[in-house]
């Protein structure tokens, strides 16, 4: 990973799903080797404002800069620096956790080891199984095997310790601080602890909810 | 760019191959449809070989948007399509990748079988070079327009009937040629009027519609 410092930015963004209204004026940054931290209660819009910060929902107004230049006029320079994984797993059910990363990888342009990572997740007995017969644990490692994978320097996790025991815990959160020690910026949305160093982290609490 | 769409087109496959049974299902519909007409109808040849040409076709028509409802539906719920939006290629190639392997699954398995099919209606032999010609002229059309309404409804639950009123009209002028140009390769006359405007249209939807579906699936996954 180059040493080159990225920075994300959102400037008074204001987040509606259908004609409810979730958030308003939110306005931050994320610089290398920090990470954000999103909470608040159910509904509140931590998902839909992770989403919009990757470009996959638009927001109401309001604009989000990737080392300063508007995201959505700069899609490919944002994308190949982005690393995102959602509610859903993004894996194809029909083939195996190493076809889905091995994919993943090459679409990427990039052939990294991936026994470490399967170790590292324990993945490595049930690596050439369809994920659709893996557990919910083993699912969401393989997700996360695809972004901690990936190479790229944001990583924006949506609740990422779900279904992980606690060793899977233990294990993601030492792999996020090493990611923060190169540079890499993080934004999780969780409920639980971030296992991050408390001096990279910044908390966002996201205010409402049931209105 | 190319290697992403030969990736996501080699996935497309494989995940295709392991799902057989999916693709099954659009091919029966074709064969059983076109196998009911002259049970139905009768033995009076004559009418089988006016008709024959035009079933072929609604049918190969109505097996393809049997078979386009699932074909962003499993990728919208899994991930792999906002994964695949969120990529530094082009969302639209990737797309295109998508719909050719669509193509080449469904579509292609109708061509090679529609030969048989001719024979069940009692037209002649020479009329199948014609015919096959016209749905390997036509059928990409209907994939192609087709892989637009499918990403719009890919976000929405029961979705068949909308798409099948989303994309009959604008299928229809693809089944209007391809029915005419199979009718006159039947009677033995020559296509080359209605099989050019059949090409024509499907260059145009190969041109136009990769994009149309990425703005689609953009606003499905909003």
């Amino acid at each position: 990973m180059d040493t080159a410092s990225y920075r994300l930015e959102w400037r008074e963004l204001a987040l509606w799903r259908g004609d409810r209204c979730l958030q308003q004026s939110l306005t931050g940054r994320l610089e290398a080797g920090q990470a954000l931290t999103v909470r608040g209660p159910n509904g509140c819009g931590k998902t839909t404002l992770l989403r919009t910060l990757c470009g996959l929902s638009q927001p109401e107004t309001g604009e989000i800069l990737w080392q300063g230049v508007a995201v959505h006029r700069n899609r490919p320079d944002f994308y190949a620096h982005l690393a995102y994984a959602g509610h859903t797993n993004g894996l194809k059910g029909d083939l195996s956790t190493r076809e889905n990363l091995r994919f993943a990888a090459i679409l990427r342009g990039r052939h990294t080891n991936q026994n470490e990572l399967l170790h590292g997740l324990r993945l490595t007995a049930c690596a050439d199984l369809p994920t659709r017969n893996l557990s919910a644990g083993q699912k969401r490692r393989a997700a996360l095997a695809r972004v901690l994978g990936s190479g790229a320097q944001l990583w924006v996790l949506d609740e990422p310790f779900t279904n992980l025991d606690a060793a899977g815990i233990e294990w993601l959160g030492k792999r996020f601080n090493h990611h923060l020690s190169l540079g890499g910026l993080l934004m999780i949305a969780a409920h639980q602890a971030s296992q991050v160093e408390p001096d990279r982290e910044t908390i966002l609490e996201l205010p409402g909810g049931d209105t | 760019m190319i290697s992403a769409f030969l990736l996501v087109l080699r996935r497309e496959l494989t995940v295709a191959v392991r799902r057989w049974s999916d693709l099954v299902m659009p091919l029966m519909f074709f064969i059983i449809v076109c196998t009911l007409f002259p049970l139905a109808v009768g033995q009076d040849i004559e009418m089988l070989n006016n008709i024959g040409p035009g079933a072929i076709w609604v049918a190969a028509l109505l097996a393809t948007l049997l078979s386009l409802n699932s074909l962003f539906r499993d990728d919208f719920e899994d991930g792999t399509l906002e994964q695949l939006a969120l990529d530094k290629e082009p969302l639209s190639f990737m797309l295109l990748a998508k719909t050719i392997a669509h193509w080449l699954v469904t579509e292609l398995p109708l061509v090679v079988l529609s030969p048989v099919l001719v024979l069940a209606f009692g037209m002649p032999v020479d009329a199948i070079p014609g015919l096959v010609l016209t749905l390997l002229a036509g059928t990409p059309a209907l994939s192609l327009i087709g892989s637009v309404g499918a990403a719009l409804t890919a976000g929405l639950r029961q979705a068949s009937g909308l798409l099948a009123l989303l994309l009959l009209p604008l299928t229809v002028p693809v089944l209007i040629f391809g029915a005419r140009a199979a009718d006159l390769a039947a009677s033995g006359q020559s296509i080359a009027g209605p099989l050019y405007l059949l090409g024509g249209i499907s260059v145009l939807a190969l041109t136009l519609a990769p994009f149309a579906t990425a703005a689609a699936v953009r606003v499905s996954l909003d």
